[in-house]
């Protein structure tokens, strides 16, 4: 429930939040923890939905919600720094406010269909922020879901977002698996070099894995790509799209992918759903 | 519920627009500022330059319920925090007369994209205040085809009908609200003994006339259903229908039925207000992301409109098309590219 203080019934208008702490992840990436005036959530939500963050009078964009709604103490954003409202924040210092509204669109399935499955994780760069958030989800339910593999890469070493939670949280874990790499060799690593869509097909997952894929688009197409030759289906696969957003409510018209609002019925979408609207994404 | 006809002589029809701005607002088509428009009217007001007879006014009734501009909200910053100063404004309750039956079902396409859920309650409130009065249209231009809609120019719903049959304003109410506002006008409104007038009849039976003869009455929407989604959009005829098309947006701010809208603030010095503002899937900014743009030439943009009218809104909302056939783009686009062009091409022209 929101612990913030506005009480207008207009969907369009944000309650205000805190910035109380901000973490580096990468050159071009920082997480921005986010509560009530009086702490805690802003709002309840599920893992996969967004939130619009706004600085009045900079600018108001969508961002997923990284952190994992089993933690009651604050939101996470994970922010790339590539624009005019994103740059402004980069800039911010703790206690910062900023205003907030949401949460908005349908988020991953989590309590129906990813139930009891073993769940293949597979993201690239910033794409690992909305799926942050599942597997958190995941691990804090862990008797209700199966085996956990991650994989996750990034241009460079430096790219890789959450790098502490991937090596020394997540990897701890029983039945979690990291799997991480990075575009090209570099000095200091001594993971794996390559691609995502191709370290997915080398590491050669069992198809009875529920998948969630997220990233730049041309790694979405090959990794699906990849998971096709493995043997999946698309009605096994999900993601969660990008596009640009005003309302969050389905109704200020951009985010359309034909029929589809991104901020409504997705920006979740299974595969095969995806692949049924026109291409224009 | 079926209403009552009641009528008044047309002489008389500055007394009925007296009686009710005397307690809502009240908007009229009327010329003002070399355009023709819905304006607030009241006791004051010169109604020289009101028009029932002209058709259609230059933007549509949808101003009324959903204006260009509209506050949000409003902030102040100080040092790191941010105070929300000041939310929307209410609205009077106010009455549209001389709605056209294009405009009034332009309405119900709106509320089907608003009042879903969440509600938009900026719109909400607009509807919920707002009494629509249609009026008739006696003589309606080439460049109509609402028929095509299943739309009848000649009883128009709304909260309440109307018609100027030679000497005499004819007015029944449609709706809950519509009787309310008839029994605020009792003094002036005379209930007919017939259920339809003769003079009504007649002037019903010309409207239709009228219509079936109207060029292009007879475009067929065959081909738009949302199973040929697929096949329309990747139908190479865009190409050539969005080769005229500068991207100007005419089309979409004359539009009875579009709905886009840009949230943007504004700086005053004092504050912040947020606001939103109609925009347009015609220009190229309106889908630009930091890492790109989905609809990247007017190709895209142009085919996006209209698949959304005939195609997208229709699959979501039973069929109901997000067009009315007001002929405004037919009329308004500057390199006469408009909704009939691509209907004629998209759905086969053997049919016109």
């Amino acid at each position: 429930m929101s612990n913030c203080s506005c009480n207008s019934t207009n969907a369009l208008v944000p309650t205000i939040g805190v910035v109380t702490d901000i973490r580096v992840d990468t050159p071009d990436v920082k997480t921005f923890r986010v509560t009530g005036v009086q702490g805690g959530l802003c709002f309840d939500y599920v893992p996969g939905q967004c939130a619009m963050l706004s600085i009045p009078g900079v600018g108001e964009a969508m961002f997923s919600i990284t952190s994992s709604p089993t933690n009651r103490e604050y939101m996470e954003f994970s922010i790339k720094k590539c624009g005019i409202l994103t740059d402004w924040l980069h800039e911010i210092e703790p206690g910062q406010q900023v205003a907030i509204r949401g949460p908005y669109g349908n988020g991953f399935p989590v309590d129906t269909v990813l139930k009891g499955r073993d769940l293949l994780f597979i993201a690239g760069g910033i794409g690992l922020a909305p799926l942050r958030s599942v597997i958190n989800y995941c691990i804090d339910n862990r008797k209700d879901y199966g085996t956990i593999d991650i994989v996750y890469g990034a241009r460079s070493a430096e790219d890789l977002v959450h790098i502490d939670e991937l090596k020394t949280y997540w990897n701890s874990l029983e039945n979690v698996s990291v799997h991480l790499t990075i575009d090209n060799p570099q000095e200091g690593w001594d993971g794996h070099v390559g691609f995502v869509p191709a370290y997915v097909q080398e590491l050669g997952f069992d198809v009875d894995r529920t998948v969630l894929v997220c990233g730049p688009p041309i790694m979405i197409k090959f990794t699906l790509a990849s998971l096709g030759e493995l043997g999946f289906e698309k009605s096994q696969v999900y993601t969660t799209m990008e596009l640009k957003m005003k309302c969050g409510i389905g109704t200020c018209g951009r985010c359309n992918i034909g029929s589809k609002y991104v901020c409504k019925d997705g920006p979740v979408f299974r595969c095969d759903e995806l692949e049924s609207l026109p291409a224009e994404y | 519920m079926e209403h009552r006809v009641y009528s008044l002589p047309k002489k008389r029809m500055g007394e009925l627009f007296g009686l009710i701005s005397s307690s809502r607002q009240l908007f009229l088509p009327m010329e003002k500022g070399g355009q023709f428009q819905f304006s607030r009217v009241d006791e004051h007001t010169d109604l020289e330059g009101v028009s029932l007879d002209r058709l259609l006014t230059a933007g549509s009734a949808k101003e009324l319920f959903f204006p260009q501009t509209q506050q949000i909200a409003a902030f102040r910053r100080r040092g790191k925090e941010i105070e929300l100063t000041s939310a929307e404004t209410l609205t009077s309750a106010f009455v549209a007369f001389g709605v056209r039956a294009c405009d009034a079902r332009s309405l119900e396409v709106l509320d089907r994209a608003f009042l879903g859920t969440p509600r938009d309650t900026m719109y909400e409130e607009k509807r919920s205040k707002g009494t629509v009065v249609t009026l008739a249209c006696n003589e309606p231009e080439e460049t109509c085809f609402c028929s095509v809609f299943s739309i009848d120019a000649a009883s128009p719903k709304g909260d309440v009908e109307t018609w100027i049959a030679g000497d005499t304003l004819y007015w029944r109410p449609g709706s809950e609200k519509g009787a309310e506002l008839t029994q605020e006008l009792d003094a002036l409104l005379d209930p007919c003994s017939e259920e339809e007038p003769e003079g009504l009849i007649q002037l019903k039976q010309q409207i239709r006339s009228i219509i079936g003869k109207l060029p292009l009455g007879r475009l067929s929407l065959e081909q738009f259903r949302p199973e040929a989604l697929q096949e329309l959009f990747d139908d190479p005829a865009w190409q050539k229908l969005s080769e005229p098309c500068i991207g100007c947006g005419t089309c979409t701010f004359v539009c009875p039925t579009c709905q886009c809208f840009d949230i943007r603030d504004f700086d005053t010095g004092e504050g912040v207000q947020r606001f939103r503002c109609w925009d347009s899937c015609m220009y190229s900014d309106f889908t630009t992301m930091a890492h790109g743009n989905p609809r990247t030439s007017q190709v895209e943009r142009f085919r996006q409109r209209f698949m959304h009218k005939l195609v997208y809104y229709p699959a979501n909302h039973d069929g109901l098309y997000s067009c009315a056939g007001c002929g405004r783009c037919v009329s308004k686009c500057p390199n006469s590219m408009n909704m009939v062009k691509v209907m004629k091409t998209l759905g086969g022209a053997q049919h016109v």
